[in-house]
């Protein structure tokens, strides 16, 4: 019966102080905080309305309806859902109807009193904004039969939806449900009355819901809670099937219709369908067999196990929890006629439950990479099976290719994506990383895919995915073209990438928009529509782009050269204790204490500072979790030794001429190691000088003797493989918490490296005594700027580091021909000590900049274009 | 309002895309009026301090906010808003007002119909309409003003209603041809509104379009009172709103999923008056009339929405441009919407 329950509302009915001794004497004791609880464990348990009643005679109904109402609305977990203010007493109702801002159910309504009060009740619940549920019950009485509940019934939809224009899809009908199998002869066919009354009031009143209190059924039978349970059950495959949709109930307890033990079915079906005349006698004969503690008292943790095994298997999906997937898997392999059935049935379902609750910002994205590894291990345990059955055809959502591009070697974001994806089975060709054009044309046409995603994170990539799309448009592709990661943008692909494919292009900002995107451009009916949309929208991108106009002045170089910094060289330069290049290593135990948190939380989309996030209301249980996680995988790999830290530094006598920096072989100063070439800021500046990184060494022409410094680190030899072990594993999430945490223990070691050529290889802040969040704020002398971000934005010059100090030598990092740097936790830079010394954005420059600075590099303008791309255009 | 100028309304809004006017209190501060220009000749002894009462400048400074009136006119709007944002007798509180109130809404409510009247002389083949303004009051019904309290309102259902009713009779009577209850932030505060609304309707014997807009607080996408746009809808579809829609907060760019949502799901026609942009760090807003309008003609060739205007940091350049870039294109059509039971908390539920 479950595609019925899926349609049926189950209306929580735990916080009523009529049906509940533990609420009402939490209520009457002023426990509202524990009440709160009641409220939502019930909306936690899957209770899509919460009913709530305070008719009790110690109590001031009134007050107690207020408080209640008004504490939910403080409480989101809880006020997300609808309301149902259940109450006999008007005064209580109106009470509640001004305390909730959604809109609320009201319970009830009837015609016991005459038709003018309930049309005057009616007519205010309209105005108050709230649909009601509507009692047969009329001036003469409560309808019992078959006859009275359709008669009542249809008088008062008449009456609502001619006399007073109440909308009928707000009414909700409740033909009272009474209790069968008394022992009274009149009784017997109550259930039967209920069944025939709902199909045709369903069938004359159009738009209506019916629902009813379903525990009435079985009230002769208290105690005995296995019988009452597959009463209920029984009960409701019959009604649901002749148009009930809602009932109050405790959904927890409902047996399973199939799963009721056959000769307690057919007694309990005899007793409700009123097939027999001694049924209720045979039911209270075999009742006491079936009595027993029952599930009643299942523990809290553990109670979904004893669910059927296509709702654990959805629990463990969306819980993330592996522990007993595989039997699972197995018990529902062997009820499955083939295996595949059971991906495409009970897994499939479980992932969409998944897809849809993180569509709706209900769970975070390391749950979801969770769910995957759940996926992924029962898939691989039906995998062998599947394979016997030599069918390996799986019907998916669609075939997606993604690779990080030529030149690129970060990976975790669309490693996210790729797993997102599949979650909401999309299958996924995952190409890796550096994978050069030809190789993911040539790959999807051969595998048919359905789209391309193209990856990257630094600047050249950018250029290659422009690359890529020409490609395309030359050998006559025709399939939507998705664009993501952290330097790619929807302007750039707006007036950059889209142009150049006549095919759908969409840049997708982050691994939550993935899903959305695909489905739009898989379907054959939307994907005209969005991508209609989509080319609407960057045609207006470009409008807006062409219209920007430049936010600041630009200067000519001799201008911004004329107002450069001029920091006091005259004292204060201290010589590093040790000219010459020195390799450097660290271990992981002290790299974690320098550990910057807050970006790692950026990674799995959870915005927000460390420690702060770990308390805030809507992630901050989710990013203890990650942070837990992450902490594991540190212990891990710190007591394996799986990932290893290596770098090296370099501290060298420089001087400054014009924008570039001189790098001496030693203190003479003749012999030239090899020139940074730098870049200055070219806008027009009222208060600040025109940066360039040059600016903070000693100009040659001052014979003031200077230093700088270079280093390039790792944490991520061995990531590659760790990661590969826990993608073979099946374990995405693990295997994307790897790089994710060598990242940052690359950037710690940066981060701590500095820190010892400040204290000591170069030693010109020997006292200096800091906190790791001092740290983190940069609250020390001298910078560490980095090629390819803001201060030195030209790729090329890691060139120069690598060769200075032999970086590949000493450590093993290699550059791509993008000059990424491998492994992809890694970070280079130079080191520069002035307390002046202060990092800036070069941003935009001008013509003349890339003339003077193609000439210094010894490069032909075109060459000068590509690799200065990022900063020639707004 | 007359029937005939009701019918006339819904057709217009067959026929085109209707004008809103932009902001009031943008226009006021451009004049950096002091103490004394607020008191006017009639509060000059008032017992405190009153600059910053913008709704008072209806009774005190009536030249001054019929040429603003004047000047949306000019610019194209079809409706202006009085100039009644803060005139409950709740938010009059603040200056000690709330007896005044009525006189307020009335005055602000009749210099709105003197000048829609002059503009619908000039130009008859485009009538001018006033919407008589509910603003959101300076307290809510949902949500604690006391952390440690969550169970506590500074105002009661009942409160707002009574407050409500006093504002709407006296719009009405001023001449207003619509109510626009807007900048909702917490939807009982709009609730209460609605049910004051439709209680001055019984009373009257007659009923005036009513228009609804809320405000999506930031890029949660949700009320101040937590709900969603499309939950929002729901809350207060039973009004039977001439339109629903959105306002303030957000620019254009940021405000255009939601009215996506509300489009979505309105049965009535879809209204958006966007800020212009967000305020920069000196407050002020900084989208011009071409940006803004480059927006909102998107919007219209999207078909999304019905009525447009400003909020924040509008002006007449701003409606004029957005008038422009809007003229040609269709209106919103209507979707068939399936008939269900929607209900909401602060999520929707619909079965």
């Amino acid at each position: 019966m479950s595609a019925d329950i899926a349609t049926f509302i189950n209306i929580g009915e735990r916080t009523n102080v009529t049906g509940s001794a533990r609420f009402k004497r939490l209520i009457l004791d002023g426990e509202y905080e524990t009440a709160l609880d009641v409220a939502r464990q019930q909306v936690e348990n899957g209770a899509q309305i919460i009913d709530i009643n305070m008719d009790e005679a110690m109590l001031d109904s009134v007050e107690a309806m207020r408080t209640f109402i008004n504490l939910i609305a403080s409480e989101p977990d809880i006020s997300r859902v609808p309301i149902m203010i259940d109450s006999s007493k008007w005064e209580v109702i109106e009470t509640g109807l001004k305390c909730v801002q959604g809109k609320a159910i009201v319970n009830s309504i009837s015609l016991k009193e005459g038709e003018e009060q309930f049309l005057h009740q009616a007519r205010l619940i309209k105005r108050y904004g709230a649909a009601t549920v509507v009692m047969a019950f009329d001036e003469t009485g409560q309808a019992d039969t078959q006859t009275r509940k359709i008669e009542i019934c249809q008088r008062s939809y008449k009456l609502l939806t001619e006399k007073i224009g109440f909308a009928p899809e707000d009414i909700i009908f409740d033909p009272n449900i009474f209790a069968v199998a008394t022992g009274i002869e009149e009784h017997n066919n109550y259930a039967v009355d209920f069944i025939e009354a709902t199909r045709e009031i369903k069938r004359t009143c159009p738009h209506v819901h019916i629902s009813g209190g379903l525990s009435n059924i079985s009230f002769s039978f208290r105690g005995n809670n296995p019988v009452r349970e597959a009463m209920h059950s029984v009960f409701l495959y019959y009604a649901i099937r002749a148009g009930m949709n809602m009932a109050i109930v405790n959904a927890g307890q409902l047996e399973v219709y199939d799963a009721i033990p056959d000769e307690l079915r057919n007694a309990v079906e005899d007793v409700i369908l009123n097939r027999r005349a001694d049924a209720t006698e045979r039911l209270l004969d075999i009742a006491p067999k079936y009595q027993g503690d029952g599930k009643a008292a299942a523990q809290e943790d553990l109670s979904w196990r004893e669910a059927p095994v296509t709702k654990r298997l959805e629990y463990a999906l969306v819980k993330g929890i592996t522990d007993y997937i595989i039997d699972d898997t197995e018990e529902a392999r062997l009820e499955a006629e083939r295996p595949l059935h059971v991906i495409e049935g009970p897994l499939m379902d479980g992932m969409n439950v998944v897809g849809d609750l993180f569509g709706e910002g209900k769970m975070f994205l390391p749950q979801v990479v969770k769910s995957a590894r759940v996926m992924k291990k029962a898939v691989a345990h039906l995998q062998p099976y599947i394979e016997a059955e030599k069918d390996g055809v799986k019907s998916s959502n669609g075939k997606i290719l993604m690779a990080t591009v030529k030149g690129d070697v970060h990976d975790i974001g669309k490693n996210i994506v790729g797993v997102v994806l599949q979650c909401n089975n999309f299958e996924v060709i995952d190409m890796g990383v550096m994978v050069p054009c030809e190789t993911i044309l040539k790959t999807a046409r051969d595998e048919n895919v359905d789209m391309i995603g193209l990856s990257g994170l630094i600047t050249p990539s950018l250029d290659e995915m422009v690359h890529v799309a020409k490609e395309m448009e030359r050998q006559g592709f025709d399939m939507p073209l998705l664009i993501g990661g952290a330097t790619t943008s929807k302007a750039h692909t707006a007036v950059k990438i889209e142009q150049n494919y006549h095919g759908p292009v969409a840049y997708v900002p982050n691994a939550s928009r993935a899903v959305g995107v695909c489905q739009k451009l898989i379907s054959a009916t939307a994907r005209p529509i969005f991508a209609q949309a989509l080319s609407e929208e960057y045609e207006t991108v470009r409008a807006q782009h062409a219209r920007k106009k430049p936010r600041s002045k630009p200067v000519t170089l001799e201008q911004a050269r004329a107002n450069a910094a001029q920091p006091d060289f005259s004292q204060g330069i201290v010589a590093p204790q040790q000219l010459g290049v020195t390799p450097v290593s660290a271990d992981l135990s002290t790299l974690r204490e320098y550990i910057d948190w807050t970006p790692f939380f950026l990674t799995w989309s959870l915005a927000g500072k460390y420690p702060r996030i770990l308390d805030d209301e809507v992630i901050g249980e989710q990013a203890r979790e990650l942070l837990s996680d992450a902490n594991a995988m540190l212990d891990n790999v710190i007591a394996n030794a799986s990932l290893q830290a290596k770098g090296v530094i370099g501290l060298f006598a420089a001087n400054r001429v014009n924008d570039d920096i001189e790098i001496y072989a030693d203190t003479q100063r003749e012999a030239l190691l090899g020139t940074a070439h730098h870049l200055r800021q070219q806008t027009l500046k009222d208060n600040h000088p025109n940066y360039c990184l040059a600016d903070f060494v000693a100009p040659k022409s001052s014979g003031i003797e200077d230093y700088v410094g270079a280093f390039a680190v790792t944490a991520g030899i061995g990531e590659d493989d760790l990661a590969e072990q826990f993608i073979q594993a099946g374990d995405d999430y693990n295997a994307i918490m790897v790089k994710a945490v060598a990242d940052r223990l690359a950037e710690a070691f940066a981060e701590y490296l500095h820190e010892q050529v400040r204290k000591e290889y170069w030693g010109y802040a020997k006292d200096e005594a800091l906190s790791n969040e001092a740290l983190i704020r940069e609250k020390y002398q001298g910078i560490r700027p980095a090629p390819g971000y803001a201060a030195c934005p030209e790729h090329t010059e890691k060139q120069l580091i690598w060769d200075l100090l032999e970086v590949e030598k000493h450590t093993g990092m290699k550059l791509t021909e993008s000059y990424a740097m491998w492994p992809g936790a890694a970070v280079s830079g130079w080191y520069f000590a002035h307390p002046q010394a202060r990092y800036f954005a070069v941003a935009k420059i001008q013509q003349d900049q890339l003339a003077d600075y193609a000439q210094r590099k010894q490069w032909d303008m075109a060459m000068a274009t590509k690799w200065l791309a990022p900063n020639l255009h707004d | 309002m007359n029937s005939t100028r009701t019918q006339q309304l819904y057709e217009i809004a067959k026929q085109r895309i209707l004008i809103l006017d932009g902001a009031m209190g943008t226009m006021i501060q451009e004049h950096k009026l002091e103490e004394a220009d607020y008191r006017g000749d009639a509060y000059a002894n008032w017992h405190c301090d009153v600059k910053g009462n913008n709704d008072l400048l209806a009774v005190t400074q009536p030249d001054l906010i019929f040429d603003i009136h004047c000047a949306y006119l000019e610019a194209g709007a079809d409706i202006i808003e009085t100039n009644t944002f803060n005139a409950t007798t709740i938010a009059m509180a603040d200056y000690d007002m709330q007896a005044h109130s009525r006189q307020i809404n009335l005055d602000a409510a009749r210099l709105a119909k003197r000048a829609a009247d002059l503009y619908t002389a000039k130009t008859p083949d485009k009538p001018r309409y006033v919407a008589g303004v509910l603003g959101p009051t300076n307290r809510t019904a949902s949500i604690s003003p006391d952390v440690n309290d969550p169970g506590k309102r500074n105002v009661t259902f009942d409160q707002l209603v009574e407050a409500y009713i006093e504002s709407c009779e006296a719009l009405i009577e001023g001449g207003s041809d619509i109510i626009l209850i807007e900048t909702i932030f917490d939807t009982l505060n709009a609730k209460a509104a609605v049910f004051a609304v439709e209680t001055v309707f019984d009373k009257q014997g007659y009923t005036l379009p009513v228009m609804v807009s809320g405000t999506i607080t930031d890029a949660s996408g949700r009320t101040l009172s937590g709900q969603t746009a499309e939950a929002f809808y729901y809350s207060l579809r039973h009004v039977s709103p001439f339109s629903f829609g959105l306002n303030c907060a957000l620019g254009p760019d940021l405000l255009r999923q939601y009215v996506v949502e509300v489009a979505a799901v309105s049965e009535c026609l879809v209204s958006a008056h966007p800020n212009a942009g967000l305020p920069n760090e000196f407050g002020e807003y900084d989208m011009d009339a071409d940006e803004m309008a480059a927006h909102i003609g998107e919007w219209a060739q999207a078909g999304l929405v019905n009525i447009v205007g400003g909020c924040c940091g509008s002006t007449p350049a701003h409606i004029r441009a957005l008038a422009k870039a809007v003229e040609n294109a269709a209106p919103r059509a209507i979707p068939e919407i399936e008939v269900k039971m929607r209900l909401s908390g602060l999520e929707p539920f619909v079965h």
